[in-house]
């Protein structure tokens, strides 16, 4: 338990040093922001629309910058330590594999759940103060759902991260996988999907398709996000098939810590079997 | 009880055989030297002593239980060959780090950095040390602890004269208060002083393993002797020539001659008549000698 924590405490103090911490917040509280009061820009109106509009744009950005962020953050968090030789001498210390791995994991999950914290509490919070008549239940209600699912999603890429960082030999290899593997679940899974759709001409049988999309923890992430709002019409692409998806709200988020899970656990038997 | 035991060990990578029966031991306080070429396995030796591999047969022991150990890993202080640490923290930073992963106190720190002469930088970013700075550092880092076992890898490389010569002293305290040291090292002069012990691995094999006085008797190198202001060199030259000996005439009324064991008290005796040499030098055969003599013996056997 202790080794975790010194582990952890030092990737966390990294973070707030190479000011990473600082960086994501800022980024996430201006796009956040500028969502909020621009989104709706493109049906020629200026301001504050709804909540339900809001959190929808802000969840399809996340879905391209939180995977990112995550990978960017963990992606050398093995290979690293062998390229600079302390891989090997924190493996003669009194410490498992298991917790150098669980102490990294905790150090970023840290990092990531502060920053979306902030980032997107600042958004909520100037939502709440400078928007006239909002409805504050809703608003917290769907921020709070939002901010946590964010911070899965992260801590889902960063578990990933580890699986290759655990893998490759060389960092530049490591940096390369990560993009490789943001690629595939953020653009091309979804258009794989539609691709499969348009192909099969309706004899895939439609009850199964929906289902495929709790393969891709940032279509899950999405499905939590725009569900649960009244008369909510805005889910387009592969989203309009979670329409059909009858799962409950507790099932996606089981799905997503699924996510979470199963990588890092993957990682851990990867590690395990990586020469010292 | 032996600080590490290393009983029959092979060690193999896929199809190759990097370690055959090894059989090696390190009593406590005891430093031995571990000398050999590159890929002569002695990484692969620390390594199965630091407990990162499994050996592929027989079995190693270290403080009386296995390598893998937490209770053996707290008590173990490892000076690895290349490490550049983590460039964004200081040097304090660094140790502090490791201190508390090894459950070490923390107040220990500021003492090994004054030991290792790096107090004045001890703030600054390891980004910023030089190669010698870093091996220092590494060496507080091994240190934490007050560990009962020390694995040291090549720990000379990048200090300058004066920085080893310190090493070296600290060597010889840490082993007065009774810790074991392993030495790996490709730089043969000036470590033979401070290790009690040799061994010598060439091709994945032990070619040899003893004190130095030992090892002179098992190789039965010859030791030189040179002596100077001879009055009468000529005749004692011809004289040894014709015995067989490897005679050479040096400079001025000077001599050297290469002198085995059983020759050398004899040859010294006629050496030391009155009226001959003025000064007598007996040049033993050092550690360089002695490894290169191993080395060459494992050559010729690996060829056959």
């Amino acid at each position: 338990m202790k080794q975790i924590y010194t582990i952890a405490r030092k990737e966390f103090s990294d973070g707030l040093r190479n000011r990473w911490l600082l960086a994501i917040s800022l980024l996430f509280a201006v796009l956040a922001v500028g969502i909020a009061w621009l989104g709706a820009a493109a049906s020629g109106q200026l301001g504050f629309t709804s909540i339900p509009a809001t959190i929808a744009s802000l969840a399809s950005l996340a879905t391209f910058l939180v995977p990112l962020i995550a990978l960017l953050l963990a992606y050398d968090a093995i290979v690293g330590e062998d390229e600079g030789g302390t891989l090997m001498l924190l493996l003669t210390y009194p410490l498992s594999r298991g917790q150098l791995l669980l102490g990294k994991f905790v150090g970023h999950g840290l990092i990531l759940a502060l920053a979306t914290l902030i980032g997107f509490g600042c958004a909520a919070l100037a939502i709440a103060v400078l928007v006239a008549d909002v409805d504050l239940g809703l608003l917290v209600w769907a921020f709070t759902r939002f901010m946590l699912s964010s911070t899965l999603l992260g801590w889902v890429f960063l578990a990933m991260a580890y699986v290759l960082s655990s893998r490759v030999n060389e960092k530049s290899s490591a940096a390369g996988l990560a993009l490789g593997l943001w690629f595939l679940f953020v653009l091309v899974f979804d258009l794989a999907l539609l691709a499969l759709l348009v192909l099969s001409q309706g004899k895939f049988n439609p009850d199964l398709l929906p289902w495929l999309l709790l393969l891709n923890p940032t279509d899950v992430y999405r499905l939590i996000n725009l569900s649960g709002f009244e008369g909510s019409g805005n889910a387009v692409g592969v989203m309009a098939l979670g329409g059909d998806l009858s799962l409950a709200g507790g099932l996606l988020w089981l799905c997503l810590l699924l996510w979470v899970v199963a990588p890092l656990l993957l990682a851990y038997g990867v590690f395990r079997r990586r020469a010292a | 009880m032996n600080a590490v035991e290393i009983a029959g060990v092979r060690q193999c990578y896929g199809q190759m055989t990097v370690l055959h029966d090894l059989d090696l031991s390190l009593g406590e306080g005891e430093v031995l030297g571990l000398f050999g070429h590159n890929g002569a396995g002695k990484t692969t030796s620390m390594k199965l002593i630091l407990g990162l591999l499994q050996a592929t047969a027989g079995q190693v022991r270290v403080l009386g239980r296995s390598p893998n150990d937490p209770q053996v890993r707290r008590q173990l202080g490892y000076l690895p060959e290349n490490v550049t640490f983590y460039p964004q923290l200081s040097g304090r930073e660094t140790l502090r780090h490791f201190a508390r992963l090894k459950d070490a106190a923390v107040q220990q720190v500021d003492t090994l950095l004054e030991q290792v002469g790096l107090a004045a930088a001890a703030d600054r970013r390891v980004k910023t040390y030089s190669k010698g700075m870093r091996q220092r550092l590494g060496l507080a880092q091994a240190l934490l602890g007050a560990p009962r076992l020390l694995l040291l890898d090549e720990p000379t490389v990048g200090l300058d004269p004066i920085a080893t010569q310190d090493l070296y002293q600290l060597l010889d305290q840490l082993r007065q208060q009774g810790t074991s040291i392993i030495l790996c090292s490709h730089v043969l002069p000036g470590v033979e002083a401070h290790i009690n012990r040799a061994a010598i691995l060439a091709h994945g094999r032990l070619q040899a393993v003893g004190s130095l006085a030992d090892l002179r008797k098992e190789a039965g190198l010859p030791a030189l002797i040179r002596a100077s202001g001879l009055s009468q060199r000529e005749p004692l030259l011809q004289r040894w020539q014709a015995a067989g000996h490897e005679a050479r005439a040096v400079g001025e009324g000077g001599l050297e001659v290469v002198a085995d064991n059983r020759h050398k008290l004899e040859l010294l005796r006629q050496l030391l008549v009155p009226g001959q040499a003025q000064d007598v030098d007996i040049h033993q055969p050092s550690l360089e000698d002695l490894y290169r003599h191993y080395m060459l013996r494992a050559d010729a056997q690996e060829r056959v």
